[in-house]
């Protein structure tokens, strides 16, 4: 069964603006506009505004010398297709399963259940009087083949139906080549061959020649959208054409009425500790852990406060959860009393049953490095743990980048070991000013936070040039050195750019890294 | 030859009164004690580095202890390196391509905003089972770490067997529960083999002024052949290479002499 709603986008602008069909601000020509790159152009214009001139697929400019008075409202493609989403979840009411046809029709498969509702009749009358009551203008039609159920609902009569016995391309011979669901260009190529009805095509096919010599014209046509003749058999059933179901997909969430508002901390814990109870056993059941948990609070006054948690590694511990919980409860203000909480794991990763890991275990023998970690995250925040992994660049301080400590390291090339590298890096590289240099240009003392050392030992130029493909071409090169001051400290510098290089004044020298 | 190293080179009078006291000398492949404190300045990574030695001595202690074998059979856990802000501003980040090759993927580094937050970092991170060791950074005397506060620490540490090191950038020894405290500086390398005038390996001017269990004392430690090794300060007795630990002379300065139970926390 196929379900066109022919006016998806006006049922939902109407539906915002609660008027019906026809009156209150639907009386006005209005039209639904997407911003392309020539400038805005039409989506959809309701009943008034088509009889007034404006059509689907014309530019706002063209269509305002044609009706000055039309009323402009920016369209809303992404929240159609979620509403045709929920819709197609809401259409499984008549069938086991449904699928998506963007972007306003849906596609049921209603195979030996027509008579559940008194007969495909009847069943289209069910469809249609539901979709009116929802607010939508819909048409709906069965065929046994997808493509003929589609054909029908957008270019036949309302309720039309084929049965099994019934010659699917006879029945449709009379309908536009449009019905095919074809690209433009192909419509426009058939258009100009002259073929203008699903019969003209089927009576070339019949003789061997007439297909062939259809088959040459879109031999290199390979997608079904682009070639008349893969749609024509998906049409009649003679190749199968698969579609992608909706399956609706529910997240975790328990919740806990109260009889009584609680405005102290102690019953909220206990509360808390039910619910994460709740939640365990729903997470079992369904074999996850949770991986992000989202608790809200409903006040007495109708205010909701949220408290959003993300962990390291998915886990069903509810005195884990409870743990990391407590320390974002403690700003909450109950107000008159809280009467309702609901706990919802918006993210959750599959996690096979495990051995009990007891919080008396883990008191006795440690924690676990991932309950360490979510501890700490939950304290100091995601960005405060993290670990050091390698980067592709040759200037040390981008080769490093930080990221979560249990996510895996990204696949790098191997590190080349000729240079010895720092134990730690400065955040920011500090400007040091050099006192005197040999002959050789190398530093011989510099002044560093107010101190100065004298060098005793040094070793370099490692010279690191700019990456040009990143950079801009003024940037100056490094000349690091590694140095050793006489009293034994360890530094690495380096000198930016070459005295003489062109590309500013003197070079500047910088203190980058501490050696061990 | 000066008279004041010829007193010092002359054993103690609490080394002759019992013959195993001066077996208790600190010596590098003994398993460690499990808190120990670092004091060095801010200005080098000397803290960091010793630090990482001395836990890697450790480890390579309590490996060969555990199954009398290789130390390579040290397990591959992770390591947590908690650093605070001012710690952070004054010395920088550990750099991967800087650390010994075997800890660069194991490092989780913890960059608190505070010093409660980095004593809290730590306690959870000697808690728990997975990691190899702790190394902290703070800097200063902050007042949340007073002696309850590393006292919680050491409990904790020596509770679960997870070693704890604190480095403690530019810091006044105060009060404090570590059981091993250190004062630790840069020396001077050692010329490597191929150009005398770069730098060499790491080596630091270690200076053990408080244990537990050892008496105090101050040396030249070095990573040599893959082991930690320990050197007599120049200026004494000069021994380059492996110095059998009988032989290496007593340096304790006169100020530090332990107490008899070692229990007592001093500055």
């Amino acid at each position: 069964m196929a379900i066109w709603a022919r006016e998806l986008a006006f049922d939902r602008w109407r539906q915002a603006q609660g008027c019906k069909p026809g009156e209150g601000a639907d009386a006005e020509p209005t039209v639904l506009i997407a911003e392309t790159a020539h400038g805005p152009r039409i989506d959809a214009a309701n009943a008034a505004g088509r009889a007034a001139g404006p059509a689907r697929g014309m530019m706002l400019a063209d269509a305002r010398t044609l009706c000055p008075q039309i009323v402009v409202h920016p369209g809303d493609p992404a929240a159609d297709l979620a509403f045709l989403q929920r819709l197609a979840i809401w259409a499984q009411r008549w069938g086991p399963w449904s699928a998506i046809d963007a972007p306003d029709g849906l596609l049921v498969d209603v195979s030996a259940v027509a008579h559940l509702f008194g007969g495909e009749r009847r069943l289209l009358a069910d469809v249609a009087a539901r979709t009116a009551a929802r607010g939508l203008v819909t048409s709906a039609a069965i065929a046994p083949t997808a493509g003929a159920a589609w054909a029908l609902a957008h270019y036949a009569k309302a309720g039309a139906t084929i049965s099994h016995e019934e010659d699917i391309a006879a029945r449709l011979a009379d309908l536009p080549v449009a019905a095919l669901r074809l690209d433009h260009d192909v419509l426009l190529v058939l258009r100009r061959l002259g073929l203008k009805r699903l019969g003209d095509l089927a009576g070339i096919g019949t003789g061997p020649t007439g297909r062939d010599a259809l088959h040459r014209r879109f031999r290199n046509r390979k997608s079904p959208a682009a070639n008349p003749l893969i749609r024509m058999d998906q049409l009649s059933g003679l190749v199968p054409e698969p579609l992608l179901p909706v399956i609706p997909v529910t997240q975790p969430l328990v919740q806990r009425r109260l009889m009584e508002p609680i405005r102290h901390r102690d019953l909220l814990d206990t509360v808390l500790a039910d619910l994460a109870e709740d939640m365990v056993r729903e997470l079992e059941a369904r074999g996850q852990g949770a991986r992000r948990l989202q608790l809200g609070l409903w006040r007495v006054d109708g205010e909701v406060l949220l408290r959003e948690l993300e962990l390291a590694a998915a886990t069903r511990d509810a005195a884990h959860m409870c743990r990391l919980f407590a320390a974002k409860l403690d700003d909450v203000d109950a107000g008159f009393g809280i009467e309702m909480l609901r706990l919802r794991a918006s993210w959750a990763e599959p996690l096979a049953l495990g051995q009990a890991d007891l919080e008396a275990a883990a008191e006795a023998h440690g924690t676990s490095l991932s309950a360490c970690i979510d501890r700490l995250t939950a304290r100091l925040g995601p960005e405060a743990v993290q670990r050091p992994v390698p980067h592709a660049s040759h200037l040390p301080e981008r080769a490093q980048r930080w990221q979560a400590p249990l996510a895996p390291e990204p696949a790098m090339q191997g590190e080349l070991a000729f240079h010895t590298r720092p134990i730690k890096l400065l955040d920011r590289a500090e400007r040091i000013a050099v006192l005197a240099v040999c002959e050789a240009g190398y530093p011989h003392r510099f002044r560093w936070r107010g101190e100065v050392h004298d060098i005793a030992r040094v070793e370099g130029p490692e010279r690191i040039a700019p990456e040009w493909w990143r950079e801009r071409g003024a940037t100056r090169l490094r000349d690091y050195y590694r140095v050793e001051t006489a009293s034994g400290a360890r530094y690495w510098l380096y000198r930016l750019g070459l005295p003489g290089d062109g590309r500013g004044g003197e070079p500047e020298w910088f203190l980058q890294g501490l050696f061990a | 030859m000066d008279m004041a190293a010829t007193l010092r080179a002359l054993p103690r009078a609490v080394e002759l009164a019992s013959p195993g006291v001066r077996n208790t000398r600190w010596q590098p492949g003994r398993a460690a004690p499990l808190h120990s404190e670092i004091f060095a300045p801010a200005a080098e990574a000397s803290g960091a580095g010793g630090a990482l030695a001395l836990a890697l001595d450790g480890l390579r202690a309590r490996a060969a202890a555990n199954d009398a074998g290789d130390a390579s059979a040290i397990e591959e856990k992770a390591i947590l390196w908690v650093q605070e802000a001012r710690a952070i501003k004054l010395g920088g980040r550990p750099y991967r391509a800087g650390l010994p090759e075997d800890w660069r993927h194991r490092l989780i580094h913890v960059a608190a905003k505070t010093p409660e937050d980095a004593l809290f970092a730590l306690e959870e991170g000697v808690r728990c089972r997975d990691f190899a060791c702790v190394i902290g950074e703070v800097a200063g005397n902050p007042k949340a770490l007073d002696f309850t506060a590393s006292r919680r620490l050491s409990l904790a540490a020596e509770k679960h067997g997870v070693p704890l090191f604190l480095v403690r950038l530019d810091a006044a020894p105060d009060l404090s529960s570590a059981r091993m405290r250190w004062r630790l500086r840069a020396a001077p390398s050692a010329p490597p083999l191929w150009n005398a005038s770069a730098p060499g390996k790491a080596a630091w001017q270690a200076e053990l002024f408080r244990a537990r269990k050892h008496p105090p004392g101050e040396w030249v430690l070095r990573e040599q052949d893959g082991r930690l090794v320990q050197l007599a300060l120049s200026g004494q007795a000069e021994a380059e290479g492996r110095v059998p630990p009988a032989s290496v002379t007593p340096t304790a300065p006169a100020s530090a002499i332990l107490s008899p139970a070692g229990e007592r926390a001093h500055g």
